[in-house]
């Protein structure tokens, strides 16, 4: 995402304007955008005219700059897609203030955001989370294309995603019934073959990768391919890559060395954590914020195990912790999904902003925003959206009483 | 236009007014045409050969003569000649509002057809006579002549004996079908008529007619005398094919033809009626007489009835020729008649239309009876050898595939030869020990890594009981495949590898987390083999501190003293397997073997009168016969050939086509049998292993959310899981820790726990990302990152 203009007032009112360059950065907009939050974007919309005379009526499509106030956001996670719903606030000769318009935020095309703030404005305004969000989103250095492809899968069963900085986003499921091994039966071998087959063609579908003979001289960067499975599938599966390479499909030697095979537990799409922390992928995707976010989960499930008061996780359970200035200096860390901050409910927004300014300004301890769409994410939901760790234990009988 | 105006008139007096009406003539035209016809006709019966005209016939002359009587009288006499030509040239003014196309010009009716080659034929080539090349005038294509109009009324009452015997026929098939038209009216109907009539309508007009004009009669004094007959009712209606008519009709021509020789041309020119006048006059003459007469005979004159072909009055309420020419068919193929069936069939077609409709189906049903057998009598009466399931457990490596093997080889439940191919292709890619595993290690990839990746199963007989072996993977990869296994078993036997080091990572590893595995799946009596003793010297040291250690975790494990019991072996020598070892480092050892230890285990009770449950294990393409099969053990109730069974979670029905009992047919089943289902009428896509088998009555319900009580290996957070039940493995997550209870009685301990830690029980509620079938109390298995976190039972 490129900034444009900033008009951020210190406030915390004002306006920002972005352009949106790669799908990733819809995932952005979607945090930024928050309901009650002014959207100023092209638009295409349809205008139907009636001439006065005649009364026939005629339809046009007419590309539009339209300035919306937000209600409603649907992201569609599988093609990066962000639709914002809102009601019209600027008059343009096609439309009339207050008419309803859905605007699809297009890619490479800029749009301004503008948020209020105060006690009198709809929306929460540039608060430090939204502010945060906007420093995660605006790409300064350019070097957020690191992106791997990772199929995840165990005998007739393989999960293609695409991990991003930000996301992981399962692209296909591939699904087939394999025979078991029996005496004398070749069923298996050949079932499994197949299965090969069919995932390595929606691998290269879905990385719209080049098989043309003439595309063996381009060189396109690509991308890292991590093949994950218990036991031998994924060997087994690379080693269905390499014959292919060598007999049908040459121009897919210029995927073999970009193929890593890691183990993982099973062939489900929640073993991606443990492919994302194996050794190999790390060194390969350094660094990521994945890898943070993965890591940080892992040491909160192993302070969890180890001192069990000294981490809590659950709503109620961490805001009583803050209460208690449990998440501090010294190794306080809130862990929050981002998810929290995209309540349709701006008081609920607000709830987990103020806990959030609290741990950082207040009391010193240390925030962490965890994307919802990323595996690590996903097992933060699981907690309820929010978990800390603790400076000092809190004994849960006080707790439990606050719980019930 | 139009002189078939002038044609379309009956012979009929009384119908003249009609033809007026039409011809558009006033009055004294009409005088007059009727003054040159009385002329004419007079002219022509004075004349020498006297030859009789029709009316209408002598009027049409008159009309192209511009009513001029003498050309008329030559006219007609020359055309007397050529009866059945002028005969065909009547029957197209049938087609009466119509006019399909001009008369050709009667005066040269021999060659209807203009020829080139003929017209040329004296020319040379490219050199015509300037005087021919304006002349040639291309002549419409008319009908052929001749065939047209059917036969000369007069035709004599000589009929050919084929004829009569067509007749006959013919009579005897419209007794059969009276309301079929006949067919040989088709000749007529192919050439111009719109659409036939029933021969007794035509001779019941025609009856009408005689009688209705007695003036005319004297026009036809040369009919021979039974063509007068009051009554001919000749039912002469279709009810041959089509093959028949044209056959009939070709018969019938030919004998007309060589009647015509015969007799002098002059005989009759009576023309008939035209169709319209037949039309206008149908009314009357609708057919009185239906029924079909007893003075019929086989002298009957078919000529008279051709004859009287055209003078039928069409209304069109007869059947179309298609349809004459269908129930022809249809009747001639000795079908029933359509009509009348039609009325019974409509209703049984309206009531039976939705069982049709239902019975229609792209892919064919297989039907599969059911001998209805009552199954658990027969299961009580059946003499049975017991049938145990054990699974074979422990570490990687530890030798339960070759032990396994070693069994079956030396109880000859596999033949030497097929021992010694394996050992000879072991040998040759390097892994010559390996050679009993592959008894049981069928996989090509489990062979050329030398690891189990699956379960396999195999049999052995000893006096008392029919062993079914479940040898399981023992890489931590593959204990879900294990999990499949175990759920199969009836007690377990444990492989610990006794050599120095093995037994020791062993411990930690899956040797642990596989006797938990059974142990949380219900098995009760485990015998644990000390594998590899021959490595150690058969050192009794070892054996004792392995027993020490091992029976302390499985007691701990939640096995009972006396279900444990230990056996020290060797399993790639064979000793203390199926025979005592004769290595005198084992004297200290005096206890069984381990067939012995295996065939002192109990027969287990199964629930076989309870529901039908069976989890697939396997789906796979059984042989041609069977296409599609699946394997797995009855978990409860029982089942037969020809039972409707439900597949869940996809709820699709299938029909047990045939079964097989560890590999021999039979008609039932019962719980704690492995079984081979032949299916059919199901699509294999709704077949998965892990599904679950059940039948309709009692059918089990799919879950997306349940509760269960869990001992706990592994702290157990809300996080994702993977759910293992039998061969069920799908993904899921720990919704909530409800609580966590004392061991011995179950009390709460403490609600909403944080963390539930390992060892303790605590009830938890998983969601499933799928519908999954599930039922309390069902045993479950939660993995997690591939460790067994919990396993419990569903509540």
């Amino acid at each position: 995402m490129r900034l444009v203009k900033n008009k951020i007032e210190y406030g915390g009112a004002g306006s920002v304007t972005l352009i949106p360059e790669e799908p990733e950065d819809m995932w952005h907009a979607y945090n930024l955008i928050v309901p009650g939050d002014l959207l100023y974007a092209t638009a295409i919309r349809r205008v139907t005219t009636t001439a006065a005379s005649t009364g026939s009526t005629s339809s046009s499509r007419v590309r539009l700059t339209l300035e919306i106030r937000v209600k409603n956001l649907d992201f569609d996670p599988q093609n990066s897609q962000l639709h914002v719903s809102g009601q019209i606030v600027n008059e343009t000769p096609h439309t009339k203030i207050g008419q309803h318009h859905t605007l699809d935020l297009e890619l490479n095309r800029q749009f301004t955001l503008e948020k209020g703030s105060g006690p009198d404005s709809e929306g929460s305004g540039w608060d430090s989370v939204a502010v945060e969000a906007l420093k995660d989103a605006v790409d300064e250095g350019g070097n957020r294309k690191a992106e791997a492809v990772a199929v995840v899968m165990q005998e007739g069963l393989a999960h293609i995603c695409f991990i991003g900085q930000f996301r992981t986003v399962l692209k296909q499921k591939i699904e087939m019934s394999v025979p078991r091994k029996r005496a004398g039966g070749s069923d298996h071998d050949k079932t499994m073959t197949k299965f090969y087959q069919t995932t390595l063609d929606t691998l290269l579908r879905h990385m719209e990768f080049n098989t043309s003979s003439t595309s063996m001289t381009s060189n396109d960067p690509v991308r890292p391919v991590l093949l994950a499975s218990p036991g031998f599938t994924a060997t087994s599966f690379q080693k269905h890559i390499q014959h292919v390479a060598n007999t049908t499909t040459p121009a897919l030697k210029r995927l073999l060395p970009s193929v890593v095979v890691v183990h993982s537990a099973s062939g489900y799409l929640h073993s991606l954590t443990e492919v994302l922390q194996s050794p190999t992928v790390k060194a390969l995707l350094s660094d990521t914020k994945h890898a943070r976010e993965t890591k940080l989960m892992d040491d909160f499930h192993e302070q969890l195990r180890k001192e069990t008061n000294k981490a809590t996780y659950g709503p109620r359970e961490v805001e009583n912790a803050v209460g208690q200035g449990a998440v501090g200096r010294g190794g306080g860390i809130l862990i929050i999904s981002n998810k929290l901050f995209r309540s349709p409910d701006v008081a609920e927004r607000k709830r987990w902003v103020a806990l959030v300014d609290r741990v950082r300004d207040v009391e010193g301890g240390e925030v962490r925003v965890l994307s919802s769409e990323h595996e690590s994410g996903k097992r933060l939901d699981g907690l309820g959206g929010i978990a800390a760790i603790l400076t000092f234990p809190i004994g849960d009988e006080d707790l439990e009483e606050d719980s019930e | 236009m139009s002189r078939h105006r002038v044609k379309a008139v009956s012979y009929d007096d009384d119908y003249d007014d009609y033809d007026d009406g039409y011809d558009s003539q006033d009055p004294e035209e009409r005088e007059l045409l009727e003054q040159c016809t009385r002329e004419v006709q007079s002219q022509l019966a004075a004349g020498d050969p006297p030859v009789s005209a029709t009316r209408d016939e002598v009027q049409e002359a008159l009309w192209h003569y511009y009513n001029d009587v003498d050309k008329s009288v030559n006219y007609l006499r020359g055309k007397k000649t050529k009866e059945a030509d002028k005969k065909a040239a009547t029957v197209k003014a049938k087609v009466s509002t119509v006019p399909a196309y001009p008369i050709p010009p009667t005066t040269t009716p021999s060659h209807p057809h203009f020829s080139a080659a003929e017209f040329f034929r004296d020319s040379p080539w490219l050199n015509i006579p300037a005087n021919r090349k304006a002349d040639i005038l291309i002549e419409p294509l008319y009908p052929r002549l001749g065939l047209l109009g059917g036969a000369p009324e007069n035709g004599g009452g000589k009929v050919s004996k084929l004829a009569a015997l067509a007749a006959a026929r013919k009579r005897k098939e419209g007794d059969k079908a009276p309301a079929s038209t006949p067919g040989h009216d088709i000749q007529s109907a192919n050439e111009a008529k719109g659409a036939p009539l029933s021969l007794r309508e035509r001779l019941a007009s025609k009856q009408v007619k005689q009688e209705s004009s007695p003036s005319l009669q004297s026009l036809k004094r040369q009919s021979p005398p039974q063509e007068k007959s009051p009554e001919p009712k000749p039912t002469i209606p279709a009810a041959t094919s089509l093959e028949d008519a044209v056959k009939d009709l070709q018969i019938e021509d030919k004998q007309r033809l060589d009647e015509e020789k015969e007799e002098p041309p002059a005989v009759n020119i009576r023309a008939p009626p035209s169709t319209f006048a037949a039309t206008i006059v149908g009314d009357d003459t609708r057919p009185k007489l239906t029924e079909p007469s007893h003075l019929f005979t086989d002298t009957l004159d078919l000529m008279k009835i051709y004859g009287q072909d055209l003078a039928e009055p069409f209304d069109f309420a007869g059947p179309s020729p298609d349809d004459v020419v269908l129930n022809a068919q249809s009747s001639a193929k000795g079908f029933k008649s359509k009509q009348p069936a039609a009325k019974p069939q409509g209703d049984k077609k309206a009531a039976g239309l939705a069982g049709d409709m239902s019975n229609l189906s792209v892919t064919e049903k297989v039907n599969v009876k059911s001998k209805n057998l009552d199954v658990l009598s027969e299961y009580k009466k059946a003499k049975r050898k017991n049938a145990m399931n054990f699974v074979v457990i422990g570490h990687v490596d530890a030798g339960k595939s070759t032990l396994m093997g070693r069994l079956l080889a030396d109880l000859k439940a596999i033949d030497q030869r097929t021992l010694d191919k394996y050992r000879r292709e072991a040998e040759k890619i390097g892994k010559g020990s390996f050679a009993l595993a592959w008894v049981l290690d069928q996989g090509s990839e489990e062979r050329a890594r030398g690891v189990t990746i699956d379960i396999a199963t195999s049999k052995f007989e000893t006096e008392k009981t029919v062993f079914t072996i479940v040898d399981s993977p023992g890489h931590r990869d593959f204990v879900p495949n294990m999990i499949a296994g175990a759920s199969q078993a009836d007690f377990a036997v444990l492989v610990i590898d006794s050599s120095i080091g093995n037994y020791e990572s062993g411990l930690k590893g899956q040797t642990k987390e596989h006797a938990l595995l059974v142990r949380s799946m219900g098995v009760q009596r485990i015998i644990v083999a000390v594998n590899k003793m021959d490595t150690v010297q058969w050192d009794y040291g070892r054996f004792e501190e392995i027993e020490q250690q091992v029976s302390a975790f499985l007691i701990t494990a939640g096995f009972q003293a006396k279900n444990i019991s230990f056996v020290p072996c060797s399993g790639v020598n064979g000793d203390n397997i199926t025979r005592r070892s004769e290595d005198p480092n084992v004297s200290w050892y005096t206890g069984r073997t381990l067939v012995e230890e295996l065939e002192t285990s109990e027969p287990y009770s199964h629930a076989v009168d309870k529901p039908l449950r069976m989890t697939i294990g396997d789906v796979f393409r059984g042989s041609i016969q069977n296409p599609l099969s699946i394997s797995g053990r009855i978990d409860a109730g029982s089942l037969q050939i020809g039972d409707q069974v439900l597949t869940m979670p996809s709820g699709e029905s299938a029909t047990i086509r045939s079964l097989e009992i560890d590999g021999e047919p039979n008609d039932w089943a019962v719980a704690g049998q492995n079984v081979v289902l032949n299916l059919a009428n199901i699509d294999p896509i709704h077949l998965r292993s892990g599904d679950v088998v059940c039948h309709a009555t009692a059918p089990i319900t799919n879950v997306t959310s349940f509760t269960c009580k869990v001992l706990a290996f592994d702290h157990l957070l809300p996080s994702a899981v993977d759910i293992h039940r039998g061969r069920l493995h799908v993904p899921g997550r720990i919704g909530k820790l409800v609580a966590t209870l004392d061991k011995g009685s179950g009390n709460v301990l403490k609600k909403k726990p944080k963390i539930v830690q390992p060892g303790s029980v605590a009830r938890i509620v998983i969601e499933l990302d799928q519908a999954v079938p599930l039922e309390a109390p069902t045993r479950v298995v939660l993995r997690a990152g591939g460790d067994t976190v919990a396993a419990g039972l569903l509540e």
